[in-house]
């Protein structure tokens, strides 16, 4: 509750300036980002308990002091090339909105790169990318030293198909 | 130093609301015609409180109807009036108004039957003026709120001088509420004497200086002005004098409505005015969302036990520490004895937490006499009501999602089980019904029993119904008489000729078992042709904890809940059988159960695909049994329950997940989900052959 609070006061500084910012991370040697403010933590890679009948992104879940959190590979998700886990393999502690709750996922990602702070208007819309990579997930790009940042929208990413509570809602017997 | 009542304001509500419970329970066993003084005290008591506590707080939409309750009861009490039938009746009525205006507060936006509300307060009203003639002037305050509009003219009243001693506001009192209260019976006409007031220097905050001189216009008896005070009569100069009676249109002029901040700007701060609770517009009305409670009452005895129990713990871990530091092997069996004395106090800690979660079943029968006593009136059934156990605990949970199947099995039992007197008597039978609640401890679960003394479920005839609903094929399908009663359960059935708002509509039986499924309970009938029939539930004591197999599976492992293993056993290859080549069933002395491979059903690596190499977990969901192929049995342990949906979603087959000692986390079988499962995926299987 604490940590909560205090990053919503944080929301409030960082809305002021204009800017938004940024944790990004390295995934298949593209930089991807997302809100700060919705990382809870960066945790090492630990090995999950596996969930039967699951989309294979879904690396299944593990214990985060006491509570059930599901890791997604975000490879997996976007239909990359599988990379076996290393010592610079993090999983990235977010919380995420869906459907009125507050859900806490991890995802996996090569490594964690940088903090950037950009202004909403250095944000430029996505070109539509085809299936694998839906432009919803894609809040924007941002170029950084000649580099581009593909800006994540989380809560639409962590809340398409599968991982959908509607989903589940429709299954409940 | 701003008091903030709006954190008490959950308090006054969940008061309110125990008062009113004990307002109808006293009401229901109030006798016609016979005044318990003590019971009418008891209900006084609780509208008094509830009147007080919404005045305080500015709901005075809550507090006016609730005056007119209390004086039509503090008639009573003064043996003034007679307990009768209808009163009773409509002292119930009001009961429920209060509760749905009390409902709505808690529910932002929630709305209450204002129409509803008052026609009650008209009846009240009506009942009070009914015999105001013949009463004294304890009465004539009865329409207070209708006659000073109405008849101002008549209207005498009374000066009341008010000095409150300096450390009055000390104590929690605060004149605002007075004065909001006076301004109810009537128009007020306040001057304050601020003589006393210090200088600012020697003035302190919570000190009270002012006098208050009161005119109240208002037909209304002393008593009741001093009522007001009763609080405070001990700590204030009060007098009350009549006015004669001079109520002319020039003085009504004078007549200033207080505000009652204008009186305390020195004195307090003001509590915060609430909003008016209730929307002004009628709104259909709307099922309270949160009738389910969010904090509970604790008893100290429990809470000392837990105490105890931490201060236990301390010792042990400092005992540990020590023995920590300067460990050698020679003191290995002192290690051993503080960590068995650790787990011991850990276990002790564990129920003792979950026993704070529990709640005397009491709670759920409580709203029973109410509810026979409504529908035997409207049947025309007379039913003795009789309850016992209601001391026994239950995880407060599960008392939530119990409560409502549980009054449908009541409604039913007097809808189709107890007869009409006239049957009864026909049948040689008492004419008056006997329904029997009870509720006992059996191992760890919790049995609740509804039991009547009525016609009792007849066979043929659910039977002939089972057929006509398509449910069954042919009555010879079913023998087991338990296999008939199951098929009450079943969704569409209903005995019932005729349908009544009460029962008969063919939903709720299959609700109510799905329900307690839910809760990983079970529902068990009895019954005897023209004797009466039990319903008796079985329900776990919490949902919190379970005691767990561990079970392997390759590298995974899994847990099955102990309650619904019936064995488990290494499998003779010579039993096992294929139906149609395909499915495998074994034959368990004289009963064929199907084989379900846990490997292909959760997509894992298992040690052998060999059935000799592993082990059958036999077990029981849904009513049906099946043979879970793992590779190894690991231990049994109580594991906590963790939802999988808090951060991810419902997983076909899995219930939940639990972290074991080393941290990782194991994922719950839910054996009816895993079934289903099985089946689907064998069809699937089988169109895809067929394909």
């Amino acid at each position: 509750m604490d940590t909560v609070q205090r990053l919503d006061s944080d929301s409030i500084i960082a809305n002021g300036s204009g800017h938004e910012q940024y944790l990004t991370f390295m995934l298949a040697g593209e930089e991807y980002g997302v809100d700060i403010l919705r990382v809870q933590e960066i945790k090492g890679w630990d090995s999950a308990t596996r969930i039967p009948n699951t989309p294979d992104y879904v690396q299944g879940v593990i214990n985060l002091r006491g509570t059930i959190v599901p890791i997604i590979d975000l490879r997996m998700r976007f239909n990359l090339e599988k990379l076996e886990y290393g010592p610079t393999t993090v999983v990235v502690v977010l919380k995420v909105e869906s459907e009125n709750k507050h859900r806490t996922m991890g995802i996996v990602v090569d490594g964690v790169s940088d903090v950037y702070s950009i202004s909403a208007d250095e944000l430029k819309s996505a070109p539509e990318f085809g299936d694998d990579v839906n432009a919803e997930f894609v809040k924007g790009l941002a170029t950084i030293d000649e580099k581009m940042v593909i800006m994540l929208n989380i809560d639409k990413l962590l809340n398409s198909r599968e991982l959908s509570v509607l989903d589940s809602a429709a299954n409940e017997r | 130093m701003s008091i903030d009542l709006s954190q008490f304001k959950q308090t006054f509500i969940e008061e309110s609301l125990e008062g009113l419970d004990i307002m109808e329970s006293t009401l229901l066993n109030l006798d016609v015609g016979e005044a318990d003084l003590e019971a009418i005290n008891t209900i006084f008591r609780a509208a008094h409180s509830i009147k007080g506590g919404s005045g305080t707080f500015g709901f005075n939409d809550i507090a006016s109807f609730t005056h007119v309750l209390e004086t039509l009861l503090d008639q009573t009490r003064a043996g003034e009036r007679d307990v009768t039938t209808p009163a009773i009746e409509l002292l119930l009525a009001s009961v429920d108004c209060l509760r749905e205006m009390i409902n709505a507060l808690q529910d932002e936006g929630a709305t209450y039957d204002e129409e509803q509300v008052a026609s009650v307060q008209e009846k009240l009203e009506i009942m009070l003026n009914g015999d105001k003639e013949s009463s004294t002037e304890n009465t004539a305050e009865a329409g207070s709120t209708a006659t000073d509009e109405n008849s101002p003219t008549t209207a005498s009243g009374w000066l009341i001088k008010f000095a409150p001693h300096p450390d009055m506001l000390r104590t929690g009192n605060d004149p605002v509420l007075m004065f909001r209260e006076l301004e109810g019976l009537g128009s007020l006409e306040v001057s304050v004497d601020t003589e006393a007031l210090p200088n600012f220097e020697s003035l302190l905050a919570e000190d009270a200086y002012l006098s208050w001189e009161v005119r109240l216009t208002a037909d209304v008896a002393k008593g009741q002005i001093e009522e007001i005070f009763s609080w405070v009569d001990d700590e204030c100069e009060l007098e009350i004098t009549a006015l004669i009676s001079e109520s002319t249109a020039a003085e009504e002029e004078h007549v200033v409505e207080p505000e009652p901040q204008a009186v305390n700007t020195d004195v307090k701060t003001t509590p915060e005015k609430k909003a008016a609770p209730a929307a002004t517009k009628k709104v259909a009305k709307k099922r309270s969302t949160s009738t389910e409670a969010t904090s509970i009452r604790v008893g100290t005895d429990k809470v000392d036990a837990l105490i105890n129990l931490v201060g236990e713990l301390v010792i042990t871990q400092s005992m540990l520490s020590q023995l920590g530091e300067e460990f050698d092997m020679s003191k290995i069996e002192k290690l051993r004895n503080g960590l068995a004395q650790l787990e011991r106090n850990t276990r002790e800690m564990q129920e003792n937490v979950l026993r704070i979660r529990m709640l005397p079943i009491s709670f759920s029968f409580n709203r029973f006499p109410r509810l026979v006593h409504d529908l035997t009136q409207k049947m025309g059934k007379k039913v003795d009501l009789k309850m016992s156990g209601e001391q026994t605990e239950l995880d407060k949970t599960v008392m939530e999602k119990i409560g409502d199947p549980l009054v449908h099995l009541v409604r039913n039992a007097l809808d189709h089980g107890i007869e009409s007197p006239e049957e009864r008597i026909a049948a040689g039978k008492d004419p008056v019904g006997t329904l029997l609640l009870n509720a006992y401890h059996k191992g760890g679960n919790i049995i609740i029993e509804i039991s009547d003394d009525g016609a009792g479920i007849n066979k043929q005839r659910v039977l002939e119904k089972a057929v006509e609903n398509g449910i069954i094929n042919s009555p010879d399908d079913i023998s087991d008489d338990a296999q008939v009663f199951d098929l009450i359960f079943a969704a569409g059935f209903s005995t019932a000729d005729v349908v009544s708002d009460v029962s008969g509509r063919g939903v709720g039986m299959d609700v109510v078992k799905k329900n307690i499924k839910a809760l990983g309970g079970g529902i068990e009938i009895t019954s005897q042709e023209g004797k009466g029939s039990t319903f008796s539930i079985r329900l776990p004591l919490t949902l919190a904890i379970l005691d767990g197999q561990l079970v392997r599976v390759g590298e995974e492992v899994y847990i099955i809940p102990l309650i619904s293993i019936v064995e488990s056993l290494q499998i003779d290859k010579k039993a096992v059988n294929r139906l149609a080549g395909r499915s495998e069933v074994y034959r368990l002395r004289d009963d064929y159960i199907s084989i379900i491979r846990l490997y292909n059903l959760f997509g894992a690596k298992p040690d052998s695909v060999d059935l000799e190499k592993g082990l059958l977990v036999v077990v029981e969901g849904d009513g049906q049994k099946v043979g879970l192929f793992v590779d190894d049995l690991l231990g049994q342990q109580q594991v906590v329950i963790k939802s999988l949906e808090s951060n991810f979603k419902q997983v076909e087959g899995v219930s939940g997940a639990t972290i074991l000692g080393d941290g990782t986390v194991a994922l719950i079988m839910d054996i009816g989900g895993l079934i289903d499962l099985s089946n689907t995926l064998q069809r699937d299987s089988s169109d895809g052959a067929v394909a």
